[in-house]
């Protein structure tokens, strides 16, 4: 067994897993006083495997030579993608952390380490080969989001999402687990090719009952409903550049891992898996736009908007096929941009203090006083709606095209039509920050790295982002083309 | 031209007006978008004098394969533009219209306008099926914007009814479309257009393109969103709905749904004839009793539009030609009208019909204007509304004799609340102090109402110059739905001569 080769490709996850134990030396040793550092260090790892991952993904890696330690581990040009999006995402919360941490005194070394540490367990994830790799991933990955969730461990909200997190999550892991035991038992392996060796053919009821378990496990860790229960109290409760870890980079690596299972390990039992797919992406569209238009919190309605997004992305995953996996992908990548945008924009949402807000009522008239704010909050509210010429629109435009490819033409005409009802909340917020009078209470200034951000966000949502669409897709084509998908 | 791209410069000059209203104050965002629309006109003059009448179907095309999909193709035929003239021409107007009606967040307002301008062009102008998806959608946001912001008390519950409506539209077009591509292949629409759909695909894709136009029309009984919108929105925004945005469900209508879909067209028939027959009637009389004239004027903009869909589903010449020859004359006649409203309420502030009367003696050049744009609403000879009325009555009339006896009723109905509005605002005594006291129009008014004065004449007097580019897209539409057309109940037969005189005995023999 060439151990070279297997290291070779697993190079991001070493230098991420390195890093992450020597800053906890650091922070364990040296105290909070070296947080910039430690954030910094972190960031440049996560660069550092961004660069490691690109060219595997550019090149559309796939096949056997990109299995690694006897085909438990997979670093093809799908699991690439995901990885991409993942440091993206883990390194802008690195970027805006620590100034909303050291607002309230609470930058810790241990965050940009715990960061570290759940992208490591993402990267795993996305790339795992069989059951064993996958749940060491989602599990590395959850304790180090149970901590996070966490933080600031003063603050009453915070410890509260951190423990109903920690419960519900664990709870989640264990229906996985429990359904990972059945299909073991079922097929008597835990790789991922042995499974789709087993269960060609006709699917018995206890391995049913496995795919099934396994189907709900994960769909906790997407927010799907009707798993999603968690989801607007954690998002809520969480400091805001946790929650906008939460909503971008684990969902990814969530629904990567859920994409692999679903259309790889059960590949041959498409049919099984299908209808629960459209149930829940069914479910979360209708859920995700009717929860979100009584709410008053900011937060608390960008996690009813994710859990929306979550059922187009399963869209894309029920239509079961190659131009179904690449959708999923496209739309991951544009929505964690605009995930990104619209939590840099909450964290703009500052008083004279410097103090957070997170009232939609704070947001009243506010493109008369904040004019740059509210018109990269519309953009993004837009864009999360779908509503052309913004870059959202291009999201739901390819997830919608492969359901129609696969001939799910009631899905798809059922699942526009429930987008209709979550334009409704996101058209409210604009009429919120350009119809009202002004509230006058976002007066702080912010600091550059959140502007940067932001303007970065704003310019790849805005219709200048139609011209990345040759690019993207074929990236996203190439990397779907690795799962080995008909059509 | 020397391929020149003048289309995209159509695109671009507006696009770069709007960007630069955005950043500027109140004074220089009204000379830019006047600058920006005046040049765009003057693009599209230039536009109408190289169209080739009689060359080649598709003129001034560009393709550029720009994204992933769909491609950037650009293209027009004399349809498309005979409606980017309306729309560039009525421009400059709505601009000056809002010239001091609006005084708050000028530089958003007229950035809004022109981006508002790209859109429109980028509709009538797109040759790819989803480009044209993404300008049409995306007019939804301006628009959104314009009645939210600077549209009257009720402007919240008015933008939350257009926005949602339209969406809810042409959400299940998309899906259409994209059964379409798939199964043609391509995104081209010209190639589309001459592409056979099987008869039972074609009646689901015919039935979503219609949830789309039918709303955007508006056509009954999805009309309502129009009289709020029209209501809420400022002068210059009713100027523009009215004017131009009512025109893209008529132009989706002529572009897709007719030419892609003949079998089905042929099959709803019926549906189309009888929501407009409703359409006409309905609206006509509900336009009597408005006692707000914008409302009036919009109830009556609806009527309009259900002889336009009768004409289109006339399915020969005449109706065809008269359905662009109304959406026309009635983008710059109701346009005119809500300037008309527009002037008196810059003075008096409200638009109840009962707080005016008697304006033909202290404004005697604004009665006589206004008596115009009414007898060109109302469809008299000689104005624009008469020729495409006309055209699509005559139409009708050769396919089925009810339709048109139903719908030639609304011209009698439009007549009686047209000229009911005239009077009670014109004529009779001066019973109100504030509103007999009313200065006469201002040069800036006369700049936005003469000119499309003349148009309407123009129209109305020399059709040509407006059937001309069109008369050969026209053609082509007819010889594509002569396989479709529905049996006329007329059942002429050319008569037999019937011999003169029967010998006797015939008769006797049959006994």
């Amino acid at each position: 067994m060439a151990f070279a080769a297997s290291f070779a490709l697993i190079a991001p996850e070493l230098v991420l897993g390195i890093t992450g134990l020597l800053l906890t030396l650091v922070a364990a040793y040296g105290g909070d006083k070296f947080a910039r550092f430690a954030s910094i260090a972190a960031a440049v790892a996560l660069g550092g495997a961004f660069a490691l991952v690109a060219p595997s993904v550019c090149a559309g890696a796939s096949g056997m030579e990109t299995e690694a330690f006897g085909g438990l581990f997979r670093a093809d040009a799908f699991a690439g993608f995901a990885k991409l999006m993942i440091f993206a995402a883990s390194g802008a919360t690195l970027m805006i952390a620590p100034r909303f941490f050291e607002k309230i005194g609470a930058m810790k070394t241990e965050f940009p380490v715990l960061i570290l540490f759940a992208a490591l367990g993402m990267s795993i994830m996305v790339s795992a080969n069989d059951l064993l790799t996958l749940y060491m991933g989602l599990e590395l990955n959850s304790l180090a989001a149970y901590v996070l969730a966490a933080m600031l461990r003063d603050d009453d909200r915070s410890a509260e999402a951190g423990l109903k997190y920690f419960v519900l999550g664990a709870l989640a892991s264990g229906i996985l687990l429990f359904g990972m035991s059945l299909t073991y038992g079922f097929t008597g392996t835990t790789s991922f090719a042995g499974i789709t060796a087993a269960v060609s053919g006709e699917l018995s009821t206890g391995m049913l009952f496995g795919l099934i378990f396994m189907l709900a496990g994960l769909a906790f860790k997407i927010s799907a409903a009707p798993f999603h229960m968690w989801t607007p109290d954690v998002y809520t409760g969480a400091p805001t550049p946790v929650t906008m870890f939460f909503a971008s980079a684990p969902k990814v690596a969530a629904v990567a891992l859920l994409a692999r299972v679903s259309m790889e390990a059960f590949g041959s039992q498409v049919d099984a898996w299908r209808q629960v797919v459209i149930a829940a992406a069914l479910l979360s569209i209708v859920i995700g736009a009717l929860g979100a238009i009584g709410q008053s919190n900011i937060k608390r309605l960008l996690a009813y908007s994710s859990i929306n997004n979550v059922g187009f992305i399963l869209i894309g995953l029920a239509a079961a096929n190659a131009s179904g996996a690449s959708a999923l992908l496209v739309y991951l990548a544009i929505y964690t941009v605009m995930t990104v945008g619209s939590f840099v924009a909450v964290l703009l949402m500052r008083d004279a203090e410097g103090n957070q807000l997170e009232g939609i009522s704070d947001l009243a008239g506010l493109a008369t006083t904040r004019p740059a704010l509210a018109w990269a909050l519309m953009a993004l509210m837009f864009s999360l709606a779908g509503i052309p010429p913004l870059f959202g629109f291009w999201g739901k435009f390819v997830v919608f095209q492969a359901a129609v490819e696969a001939d799910l033409l009631a899905l798809a005409a059922i699942g526009i039509a429930a987008s209709v009802i979550g334009a409704f909340y996101y058209i409210k917020i604009v009429k919120i920050m350009f119809f009202d009078e002004p509230a006058g209470t976002i007066t702080g200034e912010a600091d550059k790295a959140h502007w940067a951000l932001l303007l970065i966000c704003g310019v790849i949502v805005s219709p200048l982002g139609y011209f990345l669409t040759p690019w993207l897709g074929s990236l996203a084509d190439m990397a779907a083309a690795s799962l080995g998908l008909p059509g | 031209m020397g391929g020149f791209p003048i289309l995209s410069a159509m695109l671009a000059v507006p696009l770069v007006g709007a960007i630069i209203c955005l950043f500027v104050g109140a004074n220089t965002a009204r000379w830019t978008a006047l600058v920006a629309t005046l040049v765009n006109l003057a693009l599209g003059v230039l536009l109408w004098l190289n169209y080739d009448i009689g060359g080649a179907q598709w003129q001034y095309t560009e393709y550029h394969n720009l994204f992933d999909t769909f491609a950037y193709a650009l293209g027009i035929d004399g349809i498309a533009l005979m409606l980017i003239m309306l729309s560039v021409f009525l421009m400059p107007i709505c601009i000056g219209a809002s010239w001091n009606a609006i005084t708050k967040r000028v530089g958003e307002y007229m950035g809004a306008f022109l981006f508002m301008e790209v859109l429109m062009i980028g509709v009538f102008a797109a040759q790819d099926i989803f480009l044209f998806y993404i300008f049409f959608e995306a007019g939804l946001i301006p628009m959104y914007l314009i009645i939210g912001v600077w549209g009257g008390d009720n402007r919240i519950y008015a933008s939350y009814k257009f926005f949602l409506y339209t969406l809810l539209g042409s959400v299940l077009m998309l899906i259409a479309m994209l059964w379409m591509v798939n199964t043609a292949g391509t995104t081209h629409v010209p190639f589309l257009m001459e592409y056979d759909f099987a008869p039972e695909a074609q009646t689901w894709l015919w039935l979503a393109f219609f949830a789309s136009f039918a709303v955007k029309m508006p056509m009954w009984p999805v009309h309502t969103w129009l009289p709020d919108a029209h209501v809420q929105a400022p002068t210059a925004g009713s100027v523009i709905l009215a004017g131009v945005l009512l025109k893209l469900g008529g132009y989706g209508f002529i572009r897709f749904s007719l030419p892609m879909f003949p079998d089905a067209s042929a099959q709803f028939v019926w549906l189309v004839w009888g929501l407009s027959m409703v359409a006409v009637v309905a609206t006509s009389l509900i336009a009597l009793v408005q006692h707000d004239m914008k409302k009036l004027i919009a109830y009556s903009s609806v009527a309009h539009m259900g002889i336009v869909t009768v004409g289109l589903f006339a399915f020969n010449v005449q109706g065809l030609e008269g359905a662009m020859m109304i959406m026309l004359g009635h983008g710059l006649v109701s346009g005119a009208l809500f300037l008309c409203v527009g002037v008196i309420y810059d003075r008096l502030h409200t638009r109840e019909i009962s707080r005016y009367g008697g304006l033909s003696t202290n404004m005697p050049a604004y009665a006589m204007l206004f008596l115009l744009f009414t007898m060109a609403s109302v469809g008299l000879p000689g104005t624009s509304n008469f020729v495409g009325e006309f055209l699509a009555l005559a139409g009708i009339y050769q396919i089925n004799s009810w339709v048109a006896f139903v719908c030639t009723t609304g011209i009698i109905l439009g007549a009686a609340y047209m000229l009911y509005l005239y009077r009670r605002v014109c004529f009779g005594p001066q019973v109100n102090d504030d509103a007999a006291a009313l200065p006469d129009l201002s040069k800036r008014e006369y700049l936005l109402l003469a000119p499309i004065a003349a148009a309407v004449l123009w129209m109305g007097v020399y059709p040509e110059s407006f059937l001309a580019p069109m008369r050969a897209d026209i053609q082509w539409l007819d010889e594509r739905l002569a396989e479709a057309e529905p049996a006329s109940d007329a059942q002429l037969v050319i008569g037999q001569a019937v011999p003169a005189a029967e010998p006797e005995h015939h008769g006797e023999g049959a006994h």
